[in-house]
C-alpha cells in the first residue's frame, strides 16, 4: 500500500497521528506520548494502548484519532486498542521528554537509568534540589513536586 | 463447577471489588484532609475503576449474554455483587480509609503478582497493567498508615480504630470456595489461601514502623462472595446506580 509520491501509507498515517495531541498535555503527541503502538496494514488498523487502566483520556484519544483519520480519508483505518506490553515512560520519546520540560512539567527518567531513583530536576530553574509533595497529581501519570531552590511548585510525570 | 462458570464468577469478584471501591473513594473527592490526599484518593479511585471496566467486560463476553461492563454495574442488584465485604466499608474517618486501602491494596498486589502468571491471557495483560497501579496505591496507604500510627496520641487511637473496624473482613479476602478452587486448578489464579503468608508478613513490616500492635483477629465475616453483603452495599448501590437507572441509556 503505498504511493507514487515516495511516502509509504504508514508513513501518512503516522504523520495524521503525529498531529493528534494528549489531551491533557497538549504540548506533546500521543506518538511522542509513545502509545501509538502499532499501525497495521491488513486489515488497517491503528493500535493504541492507555498509560493508565482508568485514564479518563482514553476514549478522548480515541475519538480524536478517529476523527484525524476520518478528516485525512483514512477512514477504513480502525481504531483498536491493546493491553500488551503495557505502556511504560521509558516510551515517552526524546523529543517528548524536551516538550514536558519546556510546558513545566519534569519528564520521567528512563526506568533502567541510574537517575530513576534520584528526585527530578526542577523544569523551571534546573535545580536537583527537589521534593515530592504528593505521589498523586493532577492526572494519573503526575505526581506534584517542589523545587527547593526557586521554590516553585511543579508537575513530575512518574516514572512507570 | 464448570470451567466458565466460575471464570464469569472469578471476574465479577475482581471487578466488583475494584468497582465498590473506586465508589467509596470517589466519595471523598473535596473533603480529603488536605489537596493532595484529596487528590491521592481520586487517582486511586480512578486506577480502580479502570480495571473494574477491564474485568466487568470481560465477564460480559465470558458470560455471552450480552451485557457490557457498564450494565454489569449499573443493572446488578447487591445480592448479585461478588466484592468482598471489605471493600463496602464505609469511609468513616480519614484513618478507617486508609485502614481499608492498606488491607486491600497489600492483598491485592499479592493477588495480582499472581495474576500476572495467569494462564487466561486476557487476565494475565490486564493484571500486568493495573499492578503497576497498584504498587502505587499499597506504598501510598502504608506510608499513611505509618504516619497516622506513629504519629499524634489522637492519630494513633484513630489508626488502631480504622483498623479494628476492617478486621474481621481480612479472612474472608484468603477464603476459597469453589470457584476459587476451579480457577486455581486451571491455572487461571493463585490459590488465596496462598497470599496469606505474603500478606501477613508485609503487615508485620508495617505495623512494625507505625509501632502499632498487632491485633488478633476476630471471628471472621464471611459471604461477600457469595452475594450476602453487609447493609452498606445498597446504600452505596443506591447512589452509585441511580441515574442509569432512572434514565436508561442516558449518554454524555
Amino acid at each position: 500500500m503505498s504511493n507514487t509520491l515516495g511516502t509509504t501509507w504508514r508513513d501518512r498515517i503516522m504523520s495524521v497521528l503525529a498531529d493528534v495531541p494528549d489531551p491533557e498535555v497538549p504540548v506533546v503527541s500521543i506518538v511522542e506520548l509513545g502509545i501509538v503502538r502499532d499501525v497495521r496494514e491488513a486489515p488497517p488498523a491503528v493500535v493504541l494502548t492507555p498509560t493508565y487502566t482508568g485514564c479518563p483520556a482514553t476514549d478522548v484519544i480515541k475519538s480524536s484519532v478517529r476523527r484525524a483519520l476520518d478528516s485525512s480519508n483514512f477512514t477504513d483505518v480502525a481504531v483498536e486498542t491493546t493491553l500488551t506490553p503495557p505502556w511504560t515512560t521509558d516510551w515517552i520519546s526524546d523529543a517528548g521528554r524536551e516538550k514536558l520540560r519546556a510546558y513545566g512539567i519534569a519528564p520521567p527518567p528512563h526506568s533502567g537509568s541510574l537517575r530513576a531513583r534520584q528526585a527530578p530536576a526542577c523544569p523551571r530553574c534546573g535545580s536537583l534540589n527537589t521534593e515530592e509533595i504528593s505521589r498523586f497529581g493532577s492526572t494519573p501519570c503526575k505526581a506534584l513536586w517542589r523545587c527547593l531552590s526557586c521554590a516553585e511548585p511543579f508537575d513530575h510525570f512518574k516514572c512507570h | 463447577m464448570d470451567i466458565k462458570t466460575a471464570l464469569f464468577d472469578y471476574l465479577l469478584r475482581l471487578g466488583d471489588d475494584s468497582l465498590i471501591l473506586a465508589q467509596r473513594l470517589s466519595a471523598w473527592c473535596g473533603h480529603g484532609p488536605m489537596l493532595e490526599v484529596d487528590l491521592s484518593m481520586s487517582n486511586i479511585g480512578l486506577d480502580l475503576i479502570g480495571q473494574a471496566a477491564l474485568f466487568l467486560g470481560y465477564a460480559g463476553e465470558v458470560e455471552g449474554k450480552g451485557r457490557d461492563a457498564d450494565k454489569l454495574a449499573f443493572h446488578r442488584d447487591a445480592l448479585r455483587f461478588r466484592n468482598c465485604l471489605l471493600v463496602e466499608q464505609p469511609n468513616g474517618d480519614f484513618a478507617q480509609t486508609i485502614a481499608r486501602q492498606y488491607v486491600f491494596s497489600t492483598w491485592q498486589r499479592l493477588l495480582f503478582q499472581g495474576l500476572v502468571k495467569s494462564g487466561d491471557p486476557r487476565i494475565a495483560e490486564i493484571a500486568a497493567k493495573a499492578l503497576k497501579e497498584i504498587d502505587y496505591h499499597a506504598d501510598w496507604s502504608a506510608e499513611w498508615v505509618v504516619r497516622l500510627g506513629d504519629g499524634t496520641a489522637e492519630s494513633r487511637d484513630r489508626m488502631i480504630a480504622g483498623f479494628a473496624w476492617m478486621w474481621r473482613f481480612v479472612d474472608e479476602l484468603f477464603q476459597v470456595d469453589d470457584v476459587d478452587a476451579a480457577i486455581a486448578k486451571a491455572g487461571i489464579g493463585p490459590s488465596r489461601a496462598s497470599l496469606r503468608a505474603g500478606f501477613d508478613a508485609a503487615l508485620k513490616k508495617t505495623f512494625d514502623a507505625a509501632t502499632l500492635p498487632l491485633m488478633p483477629y476476630p471471628a471472621a465475616v464471611l459471604g461477600g462472595r457469595q452475594g450476602h453483603h453487609s447493609e452498606h452495599l445498597g446504600h452505596l448501590l443506591a447512589e452509585m446506580q441511580f441515574l442509569p437507572r432512572a434514565y436508561p441509556g442516558a449518554t454524555w
